[in-house]
């Protein structure tokens, strides 16, 4: 079937443009405003006084002296940097070895195709299917067990239960995407497995590894109930958890600081989202494919 | 003679599989596998944190069965996750459908429209709670001005607007992967059916009816597999914005199983909640399964 050179679906370019504001720019610019506005909440919230946000007069949407008080409370006076470190620490070591596990499953599953590399491939499939939320009970008291409960080790241990099978099964994907023919001629020149993979196979797969890092990243700087479970002193708390367990005393929210908390631990993964969108995409279309 | 070398390499590339697949294995075993295990086993028993428990077969789930709260959390959760994915469905699938219109800045949309899904969900929900504020809700305060309501709506506080309230916040977060993965659907759907069927005389609805929904059916199925599964094991949300509040109104299973074993301590009574889910996950993924069933067959492919 021929591909149309423009990429234009259907008839769209007949409609009037009348039309096509109402039908189209208007939904869209509405989905936008909703998608969008409690980042500028989270933004506007930061920057204004106290006295702004606990007075129903005036124009809410906008800030009359703005001020830094809550980012300088959130940065001296809690230990949010620490939390920024801790979930440093632990997504990029999670992530650099489920990556480094991954690649040699998925290339053992598709390409080694020792006996029943089928089944392992639908396992590690339903391993991705495994929520969370029905592991951490049973997780814990592992975790309890091995001596690891309030540490960081718990956490990079314990995230590629969800890290490796999504990395493996993205990663699968990309692998049978490359020839094998390029493999045969390689084996037939004397190369042995190792050099394959090194040489051949990982270069070829570069979007796949970025995809699959940039996703994992992104998944464990957002876990919670993992970090919420395994973890109890502030100073080994992860963002997340952080901001919502140690910054709510009492009955006085301190609307400021949390949306400052929230803003600045969204920021990093927007920034790198931002970055690398066509990866991201390509990774979340990917893992929901066959 | 090539039979023995044949079986020698299929050999060595079972040791070599081995090797390989060891990493990723001994982490999902014991990580994973096993907790499995020992969650289906603490189901059966009275653990508490800190005291090994002792077998008392079915007690936890008689208990649970007949407990008002567990039932509340089971009714709240089917209600979430049915009307959450719904809406996500019907929201994802025109907001996909607008975006794979010609339109300009097609990129920076797409772009942006991914953000809700991306950032920390526990750090969007606490956005959300302000939101909800009772005193200072930015949405009360916008109604009064337009003259709709006179006083400001207690989010929170009243079970239907809270569990509407954290619906519209899980669909917030919801319909952008909604969007963008059907958006990937729609993009394969090729043009020339779409002047075929014009030509033909049909109108954008019929060719919406008749053309695009047929042809993007399988991935729906998988998609909103994926949705049902996220929504119905949903915890940071609830936990965040209502902790299951007010008067366990909110409460899901997952929410509800963390305060009954992590924070009421009876790790065995927790379990057999996480238990219980699992019947509904598996009704889920064979959905999936079917679904892909459906598409293999779609394109022409055996049942493998």
């Amino acid at each position: 079937m021929s591909q149309d050179q423009s990429d234009t679906v259907g008839m769209s370019y007949l409609d009037s443009r009348s039309r096509q504001l109402f039908m189209t720019y208007l939904p869209l610019l509405a989905f936008l405003f909703v998608l969008l506005f409690p980042f500028y909440w989270m933004g506007v919230t930061t920057f204004k006084p106290d006295s702004e946000l606990l007075s129903r007069d005036g124009n809410p949407f906008w800030i009359i002296s703005p001020t830094l008080a809550h980012i300088e409370k959130l940065l001296f006076k809690t230990e949010y940097p620490q939390w920024m470190w801790n979930t440093v620490v632990v997504s990029v070591t999670a992530t650099f070895f489920s990556l480094l596990a991954s690649v040699f499953a998925a290339y053992a599953i598709e390409r080694l195709r020792f006996s029943g590399a089928k089944n392992v491939g639908l396992s590690i499939f339903l391993a991705y299917l495994v929520p969370p939320s029905i592991l951490f009970i049973p997780l814990a008291s592992v975790v309890f067990q091995m001596g690891l409960f309030d540490t960081r080790l718990a956490l990079i241990l314990t995230y590629p239960t969800f890290l490796i099978p999504f990395c493996t099964w993205l990663l699968m994907g990309y692998f049978r995407s490359i020839p094998m023919e390029l493999e045969e001629c390689a084996l037939i020149d004397g190369a042995n497995r190792w050099e394959i993979l090194v040489k051949i196979i990982l270069p070829l797969s570069v979007p796949g590894l970025i995809s699959a890092g940039i996703f994992a990243f992104t998944l464990s700087w957002n876990e919670f109930i993992y970090a919420l479970t395994f973890v109890s002193s502030s100073e080994m708390k992860t963002l997340p958890v952080g901001v919502v367990t140690e910054l709510v005393e009492g009955d006085v929210y301190h609307w400021g600081a949390l949306m400052a908390g929230a803003l600045f631990g969204s920021l990093p993964v927007a920034v790198i989202y931002s970055f690398f969108v066509e990866y991201y995409v390509s990774g979340m279309t990917g893992s929901v494919k066959e | 003679m090539t039979t023995p070398l044949l079986e020698k390499l299929q050999n060595s590339r079972n040791v070599l599989g081995l090797v390989f697949m060891l990493p990723a294995a001994v982490l999902l075993l014991l990580f994973l596998t096993y907790p499995l295990g020992l969650g289906v086993w603490l189901g059966f028993t009275d653990a508490k944190v800190g005291r090994p428990g002792q077998w008392i077969g079915l007690e936890n789930y008689i208990f649970l069965a007949g407990d008002s709260v567990t039932q509340l959390a089971l009714f709240n959760t089917l209600f979430y996750t049915t009307i959450a994915s719904a809406v996500k469905f019907f929201l994802g699938l025109w907001l996909a459908l607008l975006l794979n219109k010609n339109i300009r800045f097609k990129s920076f949309f797409r772009a942006v429209i991914l953000l809700p899904y991306i950032v920390p969900t526990a750090l969007s929900a606490i956005a959300f709670w302000w939101i909800f504020d009772s005193q200072f809700s930015i949405i009360s305060w916008g109604l009064v001005k337009m003259g709709l309501i006179d006083t400001y709506i207690d989010f929170l506080g009243d079970p239907w607007n809270a569990r509407f309230s954290t619906i519209a916040a899980n669909v917030w977060r919801g319909v952008p992967f909604v969007a963008i993965t059907l958006l990937a659907g729609l993009q394969t759907i090729s043009p020339s059916y779409y002047e075929a069927s014009a030509i033909d005389g049909a109108t954008p609805w019929q060719q919406f009816y008749h053309v695009t929904l047929p042809l993007l059916t399988p991935i729906i199925a998988v998609v909103m597999t994926f949705s049902v599964l996220f929504t119905f094991t949903d915890f940071q949300l609830i936990y965040v914005i209502t902790r299951g509040g007010p008067l366990n109104a909110t409460h899901l299973m997952a929410t509800l199983s963390f305060q009954r074993a992590i924070s009421g301590g009876a790790l065995g009574e927790g379990a057999a909640i996480s238990i219980a889910m699992v019947p509904f996950l598996l009704a889920a993924i064979m959905f999936s399964y079917f679904g892909l069933q459906r598409r293999a067959w779609q394109q022409g492919g055996d049942d493998k």
